[in-house]
């Protein structure tokens, strides 16, 4: 520590803090436009400027370490002058178009300008002529008013990791600009954007919307990944006109292009307004049942070439009319009373006919804890079924399955702060940057502070750029990959005796199952050079403060579950759990997953991971909500689906959820749900699913009602209304309290945190958590009472069920491999610019622009085989279906392997995946299924 | 262009401060610095093209077009700029429809400037390529320009 004096005042400061931090300690103000404290000190601007006792000039307070017994002055007039003279040199170049600047108002260079009262210019001369070229979608640049502080610079590469621009020229021509000069084609993050002190960068899609007067600013929580970013709504007339995120946060104010872009969905016309009663007949055309290339216009005619509607080929299934009609053909409008009547009639009457259990419940990992806990008590008290399920189902049963038998609670162990005190991040199977960018960013600040990075994936995902070693198994060979690390780990000796005697169970029959996954025999079967098998063996046994970070690469698998126990395994020898950034995290795919489950959005649990079928539990659930419950596990959303297609499920509630795209073989789905009595979906848009619906009941959006969202890392942080519900849409809350009063079960809330309330009275380690403890930042669960801060980590001192088991795994290989017939292997997932099935992403123009179709990822090598080009269609089949699809050479994934987002319906990869279930979690194998690829040759 | 430039790239492997002495090896191997070539050389060095592309653009060597046949210069030094040198390259310019710095469509000519060719009681200096005319005048520059132009 050092003592030094700011104008006149001591303050102590930590050593290599500079004095700029120091005066922040005091809250003296000292004017910067080109430091940052997230960024590297970089002292261009000098308007930090200050006097320090023994130095003949003044010095920059962002670039000068505090030393003991400095004397620094702050302010004087000739300090002051010297600012002064710097300022108007910055706007003697500068167009001082405030009037109609977006950034007028939040722009800390008007702000300067004002306080030191800059109204002539006794510098005007020459100006820097810019020519526009921007036309990417997101990022307005109007470099004129840039004052080159290099923050955007620094942003891109120390942040963001992209490098997308840099400074070129010199000189009077220095400007800031991507290679070239050319137009950006990065990530649209747009941390650039929230950094630029001035006009210089904005956002393509906040302009001439409003600036400052008249706007309210609403703080809530992402709608799209489970890194649980907070995002601070600009609202004008019931208008989200522009996003933004504070400093103070989780995310530190740093977003991605979805967070920071992706608003436009809430504005959409699309949106639903009115209850939709279906008029038309249900066509089970969907036996004749080919899912074909899309229905209504793509969202945007996706780089139609030749014009010519790109999407209607000939060949590969004809157009299915029903889902080509638009959809006021289809239903008709009517009231809420009508809709919500008819509704509570419908399925009275299949209860009454069929039984609680022919009715089956999906409920949506977009909406808020609250939603989801009225929904599973609708399902379970109203209904009377333990059929109700999640999208976890899709994602992350088998981390449920697997983590919950051994540690005793399937969450992510640490939180997201923790990532960047790491030693080492093995992340396995998790396109991190792509699908949680700001968890991405934790672990590229992690490998700047000293992290090793090891990366396995089959694909040459961005992280491998950051990391100290690739292993490029085989997709589906997880289990021998890690068996064969943890073989070296044990003939290494470094596995935590001490920890495995006092905290695990079976040791001993689990090591001698390891003896046959040599290096050797892991190098055959994963093809990963065993070398490399040793190197990573080493550097995670060797790790202090090691993290496993893992996603659906690890899960959706036919042996998904395995997969996580082999996981859990190598954690467990090494003792790498229950410390602080030490653990295995599951990241989660959807904002609020992790909610949904805890909510008791699942077949075998009530709120809180308490069993439906232990009887003192469900007597304390009968106690609490007044009825007789039903002892028996519901089905999964998988077996959802199965159980419609053979008919023995008569009715399903679908809330936010969209099975028909994001299921595995979307034929199978369609025919499922065309079979159904009465289907009911409630969502914020005409989905694929909603368009095969009986009645459709329009929702609210996140940005349309109070609540909770539990982040990947258990965070309960709040969501906040900003605008009203378009139309006639209603929250999810209303939607199903009103139902359950139809069928005379009183629901009834005065405000949504009453249920949250309720929730937490059912689990105890939410108890502790209340709106007024979440007003400015999430707590963490477990959370048992008021005065209990959160859970940063868990498993400190121990599992909750006793001693964590290790499990024999044996590699076994996935399902369908290829062969001759489709010999082929392909692998889906998401990509950063679009999410999910796209429902929302794909109603946003700019963000179809930059990602504007479906592709498929070939390797150079096959490309070359299959003679097919850059830009080709295709057509890919597999067992279950096909589709016409464009190529785009990668060297991503492996030679023989192939990569299809599946967020495009046109080209929907689930109509390829196989529905094969993971045994015990009923999780789909999505990640590996065989297909064949044939060149389509146009005419 | 990775493996054009290879050869290049294998004399600095793991020398991280070489890269304006590599980026002057592929402008004397290429004439220029395409795209192409920025790309490869931020590939080499695992850096950003941004960063390649800044590195380049600030000092006055590399250029980013490809240079003409002919390169025209035209001494602007303190001796041959009070001898006439502007005049001489601004009909430089003229004959050849070009500005300072630019070069002819049909890349036959690159018209530059430079301070000073160290023969400066020869003022006003004119070279192309490394044929040196002295003691310019506007005729001169204009016959010593379509001479190169008719060549075929």
């Amino acid at each position: 520590m050092v003592t030094l004096k700011i104008d006149g005042m001591k303050v102590t400061v930590r050593k290599l803090s500079t004095v700029l931090d120091a005066a922040k300690k005091l809250d003296i103000p000292i004017p910067t436009l080109c430091h940052h404290p997230e960024l590297s000190p970089f002292g261009g601007c000098r308007l930090c400027i200050v006097e320090v006792q023994g130095m003949a000039r003044p010095a920059t307070a962002c670039t000068t370490i505090a030393k003991e017994g400095m004397i620094v002055t702050t302010t004087s007039p000739y300090l002051e002058k010297l600012r002064k003279t710097i300022l108007e040199l910055l706007l003697s170049d500068h167009p001082n178009d405030c009037m109609v600047c977006e950034r007028a108002g939040d722009c800390t260079l008007q702000e300067l300008a004002y306080f030191y009262n800059i109204r002539e210019n006794r510098f005007v001369g020459e100006k820097r002529p810019f020519i526009k070229k921007d036309e990417n979608p997101f990022v307005e640049r109007s470099m004129e008013k840039c004052i080159l502080c290099g923050q955007c610079v620094r942003v891109c590469d120390e942040i963001q990791g992209v490098g997308a621009i840099d400074f070129a020229y010199k000189g009077f021509n220095t400007r800031v600009c991507a290679s070239y000069e050319k137009d950006l084609n990065c990530e649209f993050c747009g941390q650039c954007v929230a950094v630029c002190p001035t006009g210089a960068l904005t956002g393509k899609m906040w302009a001439h919307k409003g600036r400052q007067k008249d706007i309210e600013q609403v703080d809530t929580v992402c709608p799209y990944c489970g890194c649980g970013c907070n995002l601070t709504l600009h609202v004008r007339r019931n208008e989200i006109i522009r996003v933004s995120s504070k400093k103070d946060t989780i995310n530190e104010g740093w977003l991605c292009m979805k967070g920071r872009f992706g608003y436009g969905f809430i504005n959409s016309d699309e949106r639903l307004t009115k209850p939709l009663i279906r008029t038309a007949p249900k066509k089970h055309s969907a036996d004749s049942g080919q899912w074909t290339n899309p229905p209504n216009n793509p969202p945007t005619p996706p780089l139609a070439k030749g014009g010519e509607g790109g999407f209607e080929r000939g060949g590969n299934g004809g157009v299915d009319s029903s889902l080509l009609t638009p959809h006021s053909s289809l239903f008709r409008e009517v009231s809420w009373e009508e809709a919500l009547n008819f509704v509570a009639k419908r399925l009275g009457e299949i209860k009454e006919r069929y039984g609680a259990d022919s009715i089956g419940g999906l409920s949506s990992a977009r909406c808020t804890n609250e939603e989801n806990y009225l929904f599973q008590k609708f399902m379970r008290a109203v209904i009377g079924t333990n059929n109700v399920d999640n999208c976890v189902r899709y994602c992350h049963s088998s981390t449920f399955a697997g983590l919950a038998s051994v540690f005793g609670s399937g969450a992510m162990t640490n939180s997201v702060p923790e990532i960047e005190n790491h030693d080492v991040i093995f992340v396995i199977g998790s396109n991190t940057t792509e699908t949680h960018p700001i968890i991405g960013l934790k672990m590229k600040k992690a490998v700047k502070n000293g992290a090793e990075l090891i990366i396995a994936d089959p694909r040459r995902i961005e992280l491998v750029r950051f990391a100290k070693i690739w292993l490029q198994h085989r997709p589906g060979t997880d289990v021998a990959l890690l068996n064969s690390i943890m073989h070296v780990i044990v003939k290494e000796d470094l596995i935590d005796k001490k920890f495995i005697e006092e905290r695990t169970e079976g040791f001993e029959s689990f090591k001698q199952s390891l003896a046959e996954y040599t290096p050797e025999e892991g190098e055959r079967i994963t093809g990963v050079p065993k070398e490399d098998i040793i190197k990573v063996a080493l550097l995670y046994g060797n790790a202090v403060r090691p993290g496993i970070y893992y996603t659906m690469g690890i899960t959706q698998h036919s042996h998904g579950t395995e997969n996580v126990y082999a996981i859990a395994n190598l954690a467990l020898m090494t003792g790498n759990l229950g410390r602080e950034s030490t653990g295995v995290n599951p990241l989660r795919g959807q904002n609020n997953v992790q909610g949904a489950t805890d909510m008791g959005c699942i077949p075998d649990f009530y709120p809180g991971y308490q069993k439906v079928n232990i009887p003192g539990i469900k007597q304390k659930f009968e106690m609490a909500w007044g009825v007789k419950l039903s002892d028996k596990v519901g089905l999964t959303a998988t077996e959802i689906i199965n159980a419609a297609f053979k008919g023995k499920l008569k009715a399903s509630y679908i809330m936010g959820e969209n099975p028909v795209l994001s299921d595995p073989d979307v034929n199978h789905t369609i025919k499922a749900l065309g079979k159904l009595d009465f289907l009911v979906v409630q969502d914020i848009f005409m989905t694929e699913t909603a368009e095969l619906a009986d009645v459709v009941l329009p929702a609210a959006c996140f940005a349309e009602k109070d609540g909770t969202f539990t982040n990947t890392a258990r965070r309960i942080q709040r969501v906040r209304k900003a605008v009203e519900p378009p139309g006639e849409a209603k929250e999810d809350s209303w939607i199903i309290m009103e139902l359950a009063n139809l069928f005379g079960y009183k629901m009834r809330y005065n405000y949504i945190g009453e249920v949250f309330h309720e929730a937490g009275k059912a689990w105890p380690a939410i108890a502790g958590i209340t709106y007024g403890r979440i007003e400015k930042i999430g707590l963490q669960w477990p959370c048992p009472t008021l005065d209990h801060p959160g859970t940063l980590y868990l498993f400190k001192g121990g599992f909750p069920r006793g001693k964590a088991a290790f499990s024999t795994i044996r590699y076994r290989p996935s399902e369908e491999l290829p062969d001759n017939e489709y010999p082929f292997l392909l692998s889906t997932g998401r990509q950063l610019f679009q999410y999910h099935t796209g429902s929302m992403t794909r109603k946003i123009d700019a963000i179809n622009k930059v990602s504007p179709e479906a592709y498929i990822e070939i390797h150079p090598d096959d490309a070359k085989q299959l003679g097919v080009n850059d830009g080709d269609t295709v057509k890919v089949s597999s067992r279950r279906g096909s589709i016409d699809i464009k190529v785009l050479i990668s060297e991503r994934p492996l030679k023989g392997m192939t990569f299809i987002p599946f967020h495009f319906k046109e080209a929907a990869a689930n109509v390829l995946t196989s529905s094969v279930l993971d045994p015990i979690a009923r999780i789909p194998e999505l990640k590996v299924c065989a297909v064949k690829i044939e060149p389509i040759h146009q005419i | 262009m990775y493996k054009q430039l290879a050869e290049i790239f294998k004399q600095y492997e793991g020398e991280k401060g070489a890269v304006i002495t590599v980026l002057q090896k592929v402008q004397e191997k290429l004439g220029y610095l395409s795209k192409e070539a920025i790309s490869g050389v931020a590939k080499f060095f695992r850096m950003s093209e941004s960063e390649i592309f800044g590195i380049a653009s600030f000092y006055a060597q590399f250029r980013f077009t490809p240079r003409g046949k002919h390169a025209v210069k035209v001494c602007l030094g303190t001796a041959c700029y009070v001898r006439g040198g502007e005049e001489i390259m601004k009909t430089a310019e003229k004959n050849l429809g070009i500005d300072r710095g630019g070069t002819t469509e049909d890349y036959k000519f690159s018209l530059e400037r430079v301070a000073c060719f160290g023969c400066c009681a020869l003022a006003p200096v004119m070279l192309v390529d490394k044929n040196v005319h002295t003691k310019m005048n506007l005729s001169k520059v204009r016959e010593v320009i379509k001479r190169y132009q008719g060549e075929k």
